[in-house]
């Protein structure tokens, strides 16, 4: 047995995307301080998203949106062992080499946040810190992965508690995939053309079945049951934004819906994790909204 | 043949699954302890290891897969999986529990946070080289007298462990899950 000295190859595909695998069946939880960051390990999170307002504090407070100041993500680096995330705007990679040069495990390059770019997003095959994005639609999410996305996740509609935008996307694009499969070799450069997607990886999801990266659910998970809504509909793991530290008892609520998701399949579980929460967070009705953040990316 | 279970509380389960059924074993996945109770040998599959200790917990695995091993049940883990088997946690959570069922000292993201993440071969002792892919992995700091060291790495500051074994319980920093290299798992399984 040698010993090869070397550091071996950072950023490659595999790493990036293998963290996004190490997160599966796990709940990634929206945190503005170090004292939040805590309660979320204690629960069971795999990861936190660090950032100085949850989605339904931006949406009340309007005004641009931008990445969190590095001092505070630095904070939350400091107090927890499970990897830190945070947002980046659409297109703006000088804010993503930011949180690179931080430390940070993971990016969300985010519609929660004021796009900065209105044609392009981040080319994201640059960094070696891997990427997070949302997605609507098949074509969406795979035009970010053209992009070096690592993980896709719905956009649903952050910040409303509502968690009716995060099943029509999970739909959509489960739905999508099996229209992929269904098709014959020859149909598929006309899919391609139609959901605005790279063919090379059309057919690859035809070919396979499911996306090349793990499919995260986010936007409007408030209740354990709806996490287990979303693990039935596809879903590989839960982005929990405001639901958690706008409900009644966030201590409770994040290790319910932890729990609730390892044991999405066991309705026992869930239900016994649901009794007596108190309330989840108040929430809005979207269709009356005034600015709809999934609209936001392209 | 014994009965092979994953531990499916959280992490890339998937991804062992897949590897033990191209060696021809259908594992059975581990979510509660009547499910522990089936299986005659257990992998801990990669995820994080605070979320995976909070879920044995709460699933009431702890205490039955603590008697198991105790018992002799063989047992792999890789990166989380290693750190749960562990005996002790360096850089963990202050109340970070391990089932002492390897004596190695592990210390969590001992290579570095995700930016440092990498992949290089590994070659084993018995002559095969495999990819490895360590992912915020684990380092081996120390490791007992009865513990067989099967891979080193070597970061730039000396030789490290990467997979070892103690009689039937076996622990790997990286993820030969993620690739479809079945060595590792292969030497597992034919141990049983």
């Amino acid at each position: 047995m040698t010993s090869h000295e070397n550091s071996g190859s950072i950023g490659t595909a595999r790493v990036k995307r293998g963290l996004a695998d190490m997160l599966r069946g796990g709940v990634i939880m929206d945190v503005v301080n170090p004292e939040q960051a805590r309660i979320a390990e204690d629960a069971g999170a795999v990861a936190v998203m660090a950032l100085e307002r949850v989605p339904s504090d931006i949406r009340r407070d309007g005004g641009v949106a931008r990445m969190s100041d590095p001092q505070m993500i630095q904070e939350i680096q400091a107090t927890v062992t499970i990897p830190v995330m945070a947002k980046s705007r659409i297109g703006h990679f000088a804010e993503a080499q930011i949180l690179q040069a931080l430390d940070v495990d993971y990016i969300d390059e985010s519609e929660v946040l004021t796009p900065a770019d209105e044609v392009n997003h981040i080319d994201k095959w640059g960094f070696t810190v891997p990427f997070v994005c949302g997605a609507t639609n098949l074509g969406e999410a795979l035009r970010r992965i053209g992009e070096g996305a690592c993980m896709i996740r719905s956009k649903g509609e952050a910040g409303t508690g509502n968690i009716v935008e995060a099943v029509r996307h999970l739909r959509t694009i489960n739905q999508a995939i099996r229209m992929l499969q269904l098709a014959d070799e020859a149909e598929l450069y006309a899919m391609a053309k139609d959901l605005q997607a790279p063919l090379p990886l059309v057919q690859e999801v035809a070919a396979a079945g499911k996306l090349p990266v793990p499919l995260f659910c986010a936007g409007g998970i408030s209740t354990p049951a709806d996490a287990a809504l979303v693990l039935q509909l596809g879903a590989e793991a839960v982005f929990v934004g405001s639901g958690i530290f706008k409900s009644d008892d966030p201590e409770r609520m994040a290790k319910a819906i932890v729990e609730a998701t390892t044991h999405y399949q066991d309705a026992a579980v869930v239900a016994r994790v649901s009794t007596g929460l108190g309330a989840a967070m108040k929430g809005f009705e979207t269709a009356t909204l005034e600015q709809r953040l999934s609209e936001r990316g392209w | 043949m014994p009965r092979v279970g994953v531990l499916a509380l959280q992490g890339d389960v998937r991804e062992h699954t897949a590897s033990l059924q191209r060696l021809g074993i259908e594992p059975l996945l581990v979510k509660t302890p009547e499910q522990l109770a089936l299986v005659d040998a257990l992998v801990l599959p990669g995820g994080e290891s605070t979320a995976i200790a909070h879920l044995l917990i709460t699933s009431g695995l702890r205490e039955p897969l603590q008697e198991r091993l105790n018992s002799g049940m063989p047992a792999f883990g890789t990166c989380a999986g290693l750190i749960a088997l562990s005996s002790e946690v360096l850089d963990g959570r202050a109340d970070q529990w391990s089932f002492h069922a390897l004596d190695v000292s592990v210390r969590r993201n001992g290579y570095g946070r995700q930016v440092a993440s990498f992949e290089t071969p590994v070659e084993l002792s018995t002559g095969d080289l495999v990819p490895g892919v360590f992912i915020r992995a684990p380092r081996i700091e120390r490791f007992g007298d009865s513990v067989e060291v099967l891979a080193t790495h070597d970061h730039g500051d000396g030789a490290h462990p990467v997979l070892v074994r103690q009689g039937a319980v076996w622990g790997c920093s990286f993820h030969p899950e993620l690739t479809s290299n079945t060595v590792i798992h292969e030497i597992f399984v034919k141990a049983l």
